[in-house]
């Protein structure tokens, strides 16, 4: 009986907290992350009224058929109810599948545009780095055996291949504003995750496999990258962060990465 | 449905026999309660100490230098420390807790007398079933005393963090290895015991108790058992493989090409990290069911038996409790979304997840109907079995999210999804073993469990459990990242903060309130008031016998069935239930 009440304040306190928004989704900074929250918004309604109408109606059959001494109905069922909300489920369930299906093709069906700005990503326990190409595109061939993290090179830059004497380490990413950018993922020892809350997108990096993915972001400003998936003690401490400039500051910025090498 | 002679073995007389290496299911079965018990105080201090770290980071606490002289030094616990913990909590709580108590606990003792049987089928096998999980669990809670301690690599313990040695952090020596060993030995155990739950709801039922007479209980139980065949079984495979990676220098799920702390690995080379994802949720995922359908077994009988109504579409809950064991072998893949597996395959396996989401609908929706115009007895049996429906519902419709591939592209090992997976497969199905404790203790030992005590338990954990993981789910969308010891190192998890404190607050809170429950279970045992046979005026066969039954169950005589388990408030009956034993001249439903 005073489970009903319970049951109702805990109903409207949860859907309070999703309608405040109080902790909530930092704002996105491309068409994908607006794409994702309608995508959620959807959902969220869907759902915020199966959850809602469920716990109301549970509260109040409890309410509503309290034992009063007299005798409870009989009924085995009712098969036209059943394949009534059976039916309703698979269609409201299996539509919001169908809704996503456009946002999950923009990250994983489609192609990178041919155009877009490759860089590497390493990730090791417990840091991130990124490597760019340079001036000729190219990047340099590397060796596990040249590796040295002293000196700030985790990707073993081989010194013979003039491909990578260009290329840009930096232990931060930083893209240029609007233009596609393509992550090409690495891991050395154990699987990480890549993941900028902002851009509504991640991904796991696994060592011996590369994992290419490709995204735009069309807002400057200084975005972290929490790794995602549990990589040894450090995990938590895994930090680094995506860094969206203009056009002209990212080009003054490789032209000051090569200059320091 | 044979004689059940050849099940039949005679009562033992010694200590050691009696209680120790019993062959009896009534015995077996409450061993392994116990031995849930156990596991789940283990399970829930593992959390609270992870809860007060996550808070309260840099906290010295005097005991825990002294329990972890290095993990712990100074008291003040170390990252790798927290991992442990969170990796035992999560191996301890699923498998020893809610592996065991809902199908080897409650189904040992209650399944073989639900069905008319005087034992399970192979006593024997049952008896060493129980002895083989106790030695699993000894393997698991030895890790924490070797060398490096226990494991770090979460319960779902991906290589190359779990297959590459002590090199990729401290308790992936030794203590990963008695981690696999202990897993694989529980698989075997549990391999034994779905064996015989098959054999015993095949082979055993009495006379008259057709399938479709079973209570629900026992079709969850045989699909629970269903699924651990096939699941354990694959689980013991890849246990193997990693082991043999670890240990024998093989390649199963270790690549070429790692360095790991500095060090080239050059014995390892072609192997698939994602192979090992693919057979541990193939067993993982069905292990959501294995832990959650016996709940919904106990919530589907105790909501007829205290609503005084028959079970609201009895064939359709059958189905639908076929249909989630079927297809919860066909969604494994939704915990691999942001893998790196194929992304097409993603597609497919959003589509059977939202699938097996009807089967779960319908039963909610047939747990209404049945309480609809019902006479509802509030014991705290039925709290619990109605508690178990509302936090079934929030625990379900969060997976309304996680199971679109495009949404998980951000909730994706997020508190998001602790929140998810706590609700429905942690907390509802703990609420399952709440309710069937409250139901079957009578039967079990003899006694009445307090209900005025069971009552400030049931509200106090209720409202406990939302103020826990209800904010999970906020956190999550904020970006929380799962598995971070603190949250000092990502500046915008700082706001997050004091919705953590409140969860460990919340923490502390109802592991208190389960003081209460403690206190009523051992008071109850000893001191309750006496039981008669059918204290619930319920319909099932275990109402028939005494309480405790007679150690063959039903004193030598072979019950025959002649009607379903759900025969209340039947029009023109004497009373507002008939016993599925009682012969059909007494008019029965429709």
């Amino acid at each position: 009986m005073l489970l009903a009440p319970i049951i109702w304040v805990l109903t409207v306190g949860i859907v309070y907290f999703f309608a405040a928004k109080t902790w909530w989704f930092p704002p996105p900074i491309n068409q994908h992350g607006l794409d994702y929250d309608a995508q959620f918004m959807r959902t969220l309604i869907v759902v915020g009224v199966v959850f809602t109408l469920a716990q109301f109606a549970l509260g109040w059959v409890i309410m509503k058929f309290r034992n009063d001494g007299g005798k409870a109905s009989h009924s085995h069922g009712n098969n036209a109810l059943e394949t009534l909300w059976t039916s309703a489920t698979a269609i409201l369930f299996l539509g919001l599948v169908v809704m996503g299906t456009k946002i999950w093709a923009g990250v994983h069906f489609d192609e990178a545009p041919p155009d877009a700005i490759p860089i590497e990503v390493m990730a090791k326990q417990f840091t991130w780095s990124f490597r760019y190409p340079g001036p000729d595109g190219k990047f340099g061939h590397t060796d596990l055996h040249l590796v040295n993290d002293a000196n700030g090179d985790p990707f073993g830059l081989d010194p013979k291949d003039p491909a990578g004497k260009d290329d840009i380490l930096s232990g931060s990413l930083k893209v240029p504003l609007g233009k596609p950018i393509k992550l090409i993922m690495h891991s050395r020892d154990v699987i990480h995750n890549f993941f900028v809350p902002e851009l509504r997108m991640k991904q796991d990096i696994v060592p011996g496999m590369e994992i290419p993915i490709h995204f735009q972001a069309d807002k400057i400003g200084i975005y972290e990258v929490p790794c995602s998936e549990l990589c040894g003690l450090g995990h938590f401490q895994m930090r680094t962060t995506m860094q969206v400039m203009s056009e002209a500051d990212f080009e003054q910025w490789k032209l000051q990465q090569a200059a320091n090498k | 449905m044979s004689s059940p002679a050849h099940a039949a073995h005679h009562a033992p007389q010694s200590f050691v026999r009696k209680y120790l290496f019993s062959l009896d299911h009534k015995v077996i079965g409450i061993q392994y309660y116990l031995l849930g018990l156990f596991s789940v105080l283990i399970g829930v201090s593992l959390s609270l100490l992870m809860r007060f770290h996550m808070v309260n980071p840099n906290v010295s606490v005097a005991w825990l230098g002294k329990l972890w002289p290095t993990a712990a030094a100074g008291g003040v616990m170390t990252p790798e420390l927290y991992l442990s913990l969170m990796t035992m909590h999560g191996t301890i709580m699923v498998f020893f807790v809610l592996t065991t108590v809902p199908q080897s606990g409650f189904g040992n003792y209650i399944l073989p007398i639900q069905i008319g049987a005087e034992d399970m089928a192979f006593p024997v096998l049952n008896m060493m079933s129980f002895w083989t999980t106790f030695l699993a669990l000894v393997v698991m809670v030895a890790a924490f005393f070797v060398q490096g301690g226990a494991p770090l690599s979460g319960w779902t313990a991906y290589p190359p963090l779990s297959g590459a040695g002590p090199l990729t952090g401290p308790g992936e020596g030794l203590g990963q290895t008695l981690w696999i060993v202990s897993i694989a030995i529980f698989c075997g155990a549990s391999l034994m015991g779905a064996i015989n739950f098959i054999a015993t709801i095949v082979d055993l039922r009495c006379k008259g108790m057709s399938l479709m007479r079973m209570p629900l209980t026992c079709w969850t139980w045989l699909v629970t058992a269903i699924l651990g065949l096939l699941g354990f079984a694959v689980l013991l495979a890849a246990g193997v493989l990693l082991i043999l990676d670890r240990l024998a220098g093989t390649s199963f799920f270790l690549p070429g090409g790692m360095m790991i702390n500095d060090h080239i690995i050059a014995n390892h080379k072609g192997g698939s990290p994602l192979l090992w994802q693919h057979l541990f949720w193939f067993f993982g995922h069905p292990e959501v069911y294995i832990a959650i359908l016996p709940g919904m077994g106990v919530a589907s009988q105790l909501l007829s038996t205290f609503s005084r109504k028959p079970i609201f579409g009895y064939k359709a809950m059958v189905y639908a409790i076929l249909s989630i064991g079927f297809l919860g072998f066909l969604v494994w893949g939704h915990h691999m979304f942001m893998s790196g597996m194929n992304p097409y395959s993603a597609m497919a396996f959003a589509t059977l997840t939202m699938c097996i989401g009807v089967p779960s609908a319908i039963k909610t929706f047939n747990w209404i109907g049945t309480l609809w115009g019902g006479k509802i007895h509030f014991t705290t049996a039925m709290l619990f079995a109605l508690g178990f429906v509302s936090l079934f519902v929030t625990g379900g419709v969060s997976g309304i999210f996680l199971g679109q591939p495009a949404l998980d592209l951000y909730f994706h090992d997020t508190y998001f999804v602790v929140g998810h997976f706590h609700m429905i497969m942690g907390v509802a199905a703990i609420f399952g073993m709440f309710a069937g404790t409250f139901y079957w203790f009578p039967k079990m030992f003899g006694r009445m469990m307090n209900e005025t005590l069971g009552k400030i338990h049931f509200y106090l954990t209720f409202i406990g459990v939302y103020c826990i993981f209800t904010p999970m789910h906020m956190v999550g969308i904020a970006g929380n990242p799962r598995r971070y010891a603190d949250f000092t190192n990502v500046e915008y998890l700082a706001k997050l903060i004091p919705v953590h404190q409140f969860m460990t607050y919340a923490a502390y809170f109802t592991a208190a309130a389960q003081l209460i429950f403690l206190f009523n279970l051992v008071w109850s045992w000893t001191k309750g008031p006496k039981a008669s046979a059918n204290p619930w005026n319920c319909t099932t066969l275990e109402w028939t016998v005494p309480s405790p039954p007679p150690h063959d169950n039903f004193g030598g005589v072979h019950p025959v069935v002649y009607r379903g388990a759900y025969e209340y408030s039947v029009p023109g009956a004497p009373r507002d239930f008939i016993m599925q034993t009682e012969p059909l001249p007494v008019p029965s439903g429709d």
